[in-house]
């Protein structure tokens, strides 16, 4: 097993699923000749041509739909939009198209389309660049919604979107594409459904995805110092959220810290602490707690952005709290 | 063109027009719900374009006007009623209604409500045509409203750049809903919007089945041969209102609409026609009865005694019925 970058696990999914399919293809905003924004597509243009990676025009909401009516007749396009903030552009295409058409019309036709994006706040980008929109399209019924952590599910998840026959939006993190991790040298198939357990303990259950579940590890470093032993949850899959998975944790350490990077009025916070409550609420000895990111557009000042932002001292705090140290 | 082809053409024109009419009665009964827009004086642009293309091999795509362009391409008047019902016979299942009608099968790729919607949905088909080496083509009739959206600038930009199989229609009716053109749009000849992006464009009337027909046989033709998009404006009017709730009255004046009447392209074609000597006006009635005949006897009752979806089946087609994607087993690896 080889340690590599996330940028780099994603570019060998695009690679070996072009290669495996002639049907597979990517577009985007320079992904082609330039070989990409975050280097996802690099080197591909090269072999596989300007037909097979696009680089596609300003346009997100039409080079989106673009890729809805291709998948529609068997193709299998990738579609990168830059930045998460630019897919509202293309939500009409990914929300009233892509997740519909299947049930639209009745079951005839699928959308196998695959749209990635990052989204997240890196440093200091200002509002525009800082959206976290995971709440709408997991809020959205007929998507799939995953968020890869780390290299191996960036890498498995893209190739199992690839020949899922749904619409998959694949949420990445641009603060995460340089993190390095281990990858299998042969071929794997990351599941698009189901949390996994990234750090075993006994005394509270932090739970995130993307960006928070780094944050809990770190967390979770720091409560070992203290002695407490914290087990943390990936998510995963924003859509369905794998209730069981949490269930399991919950029966053990029977108190739960949500962490997002999103607000909390309406976000994925709300959504998971449903979860906690419907399937979990037996398991809890305590109300769950949440950290999340404050409700406002994200600042540029750096101590205000990050004031803003949850992190693992804020995790801490919640943690202590929550078990009354 | 023969002078049978002519006559079949004739008939089949006449049907979605009674096959429509039918359509407004059923609403007012309330056995059809929802919206409905109806296409009465716009059919010379449906059939006249796809007697040209090859129905059931090209692909078509449309708005919520959807009807008649799903009967063209070889859709089941029986089950296109039968979605107006939303009975699970229907053409998607009941689960689309008039304005989703998809008969995939004859690659009738759908109606979609969204205002501009399908323009890069087309594109879509085209690429994917293209990407299979195959000659199919993809042929996206909508308004000329829809010409206002952002996707029509983005997709014509997108479908001469990279010269793909895409035949535009644009059936310029004179309205979007109540709003005419002069007061929506400055540059009122549409085609001349796509010559912009440097796209090969014309303007016919869109009344004369003839003439779209021509127009028609030289877009496809460009199309197929691989010279990349085209752009066919049809010059038309729809004689009732938008949709059923719009008397199309109000924002019209009462004289433009009898002129408009004057040039149903129905009965242009059937005058034509009794002229050639291809029919009598005789057989135009026979022709006209047997189509209310076939509305009535078999496609109405069927919609109405075919069954409701099953509830159990609510969440159905939400997702494929392939978990493998869920579990991460995917067969395969390797070519
Ligand atoms: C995105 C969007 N905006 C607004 C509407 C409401 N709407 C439905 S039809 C229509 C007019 C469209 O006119 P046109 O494209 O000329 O088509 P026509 O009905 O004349 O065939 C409008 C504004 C809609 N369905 N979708």
């Amino acid at each position: 097993m080889a340690e590599i970058f996330y940028w780099d696990a994603v570019r060998r999914a695009h690679d070996e699923e072009m290669d495996n399919d002639p049907l597979v293809f990517a577009m985007g905003e320079d992904i082609g000749l330039p070989g990409g924004t975050y280097k996802a597509t690099q080197g591909l243009f090269d072999k596989y041509g300007e037909e097979r990676v696009m680089d596609t025009p300003i346009s997100e909401n039409s080079y989106t739909g673009i890729g809805v009516g291709a998948s529609m007749i068997g193709c299998r396009p990738i579609v990168e939009i830059m930045s998460v903030n630019f897919a509202l552009l293309a939500t009409d295409q990914i929300i009233n198209a892509a997740a519909k058409i299947r049930y639209m019309s009745g079951g005839q036709v699928g959308c196998p389309l695959v749209v990635r994006s990052p989204g997240g706040v890196a440093h200091q980008l200002g509002a525009q660049h800082s959206g976290r929109l995971e709440k709408l399209f997991a809020g959205t019924s007929g998507l799939r919604v995953v968020t890869p952590a780390f290299p191996v599910d960036a890498y498995g998840m893209l190739k199992t979107a690839v020949r899922c026959d749904d619409p998959v939006v694949i949420l990445e993190h641009e603060a995460i594409y340089n993190l390095k991790g281990e990858v299998p040298d042969e071929e794997y198939f990351a599941p698009l459904e189901g949390a996994r357990v990234v750090r075993e303990g006994t005394d509270v259950t932090l739970v995130g995805y993307l960006m928070s579940t780094h944050w809990n590890l770190a967390a979770a470093d720091k409560l070992a110092e203290q002695g407490i032993s914290a087990e943390v949850i990936d998510l995963r899959s924003l859509k369905p959220i794998d209730g069981a998975t949490l269930r399991a944790s919950l029966a053990k350490t029977h108190k739960a810290v949500i962490c997002t990077e999103d607000e909390a009025p309406v976000g994925m916070s709300a959504e998971i602490m449903a979860v906690l409550n419907e399937e979990c609420f037996f398991e809890l000895d305590a109300p769950p707690v949440r950290v999340t990111a404050e409700d406002v557009p994200m600042p540029y000042n750096h101590e205000l952005e990050k004031a803003a932002l949850p992190d693992a001292d804020k995790i801490v705090t919640a943690t202590q709290k929550l078990l009354g140290h | 063109m023969e002078a049978a082809d002519r006559k079949r053409l004739l008939q089949e024109m006449v049907f979605a027009r009674r096959f429509e009419e039918r359509c407004a009665e059923a609403y007012h009964h309330r056995d059809i719900g929802g919206f409905l827009h109806l296409y009465p004086g716009q059919e010379a642009c449906a059939f006249g374009v796809l007697e040209k293309a090859r129905v059931g091999h090209d692909y078509v795509i449309t708005g919520y006007r959807d009807h008649v362009h799903a009967l063209k391409c070889g859709a089941d008047p029986k089950e296109v009623m039968a979605e107006l019902y939303g009975k699970e016979t229907g053409s998607s299942r009941g689960r689309g209604g008039s304005m989703h009608i998809f008969d995939v099968q004859n690659h009738f790729m759908g109606g979609y409500a969204l205002v501009g919607e399908p323009f890069p949905l087309a594109a879509g088909l085209a690429k994917g045509a293209k990407m299979k080496g195959s000659d199919q083509i993809a042929i996206c009739f909508l308004g000329d409203g829809a010409n206002n959206q952002g996707t029509f600038h983005e997709t014509l930009n997108m479908a001469q750049l990279w010269e793909l199989p895409v035949l535009f229609v644009c059936e310029n009716n004179l309205y979007a809903i109540g709003t005419s053109l002069e007061r929506s749009t400055p540059m009122h000849d549409q085609y001349k919007r796509a010559e912009a992006y440097a796209m090969e464009a014309a303007q016919v009337d869109g009344q004369d089945i003839d003439t779209v027909m021509d127009a028609a046989a030289k877009a496809v033709d460009f199309v197929r041969s691989g010279k990349g998009p085209y752009f066919l404006e049809l010059m038309t009017y729809r004689l009732r209102g938008h949709s059923m709730s719009d008397s199309g009255r109000g924002y019209r004046s009462e004289e433009e609409i009898k002129r408009w009447m004057e040039r149903d392209p129905i009965y242009l074609f059937r005058d034509r026609l009794v002229e050639e000597g291809v029919i009598t006006a005789d057989d135009f009635d026979r022709m006209d009865k047997e189509a209310r005949d076939h509305v009535d006897d078999e496609v109405i009752p069927f919609a109405e005694n075919s069954p409701e979806p099953d509830v159990k089946d609510l969440t159905k087609y939400v997702l494929s019925d392939d978990d493998s994607c869920a579990m991460g087993q995917i067969a395969g690896g390797g070519k």
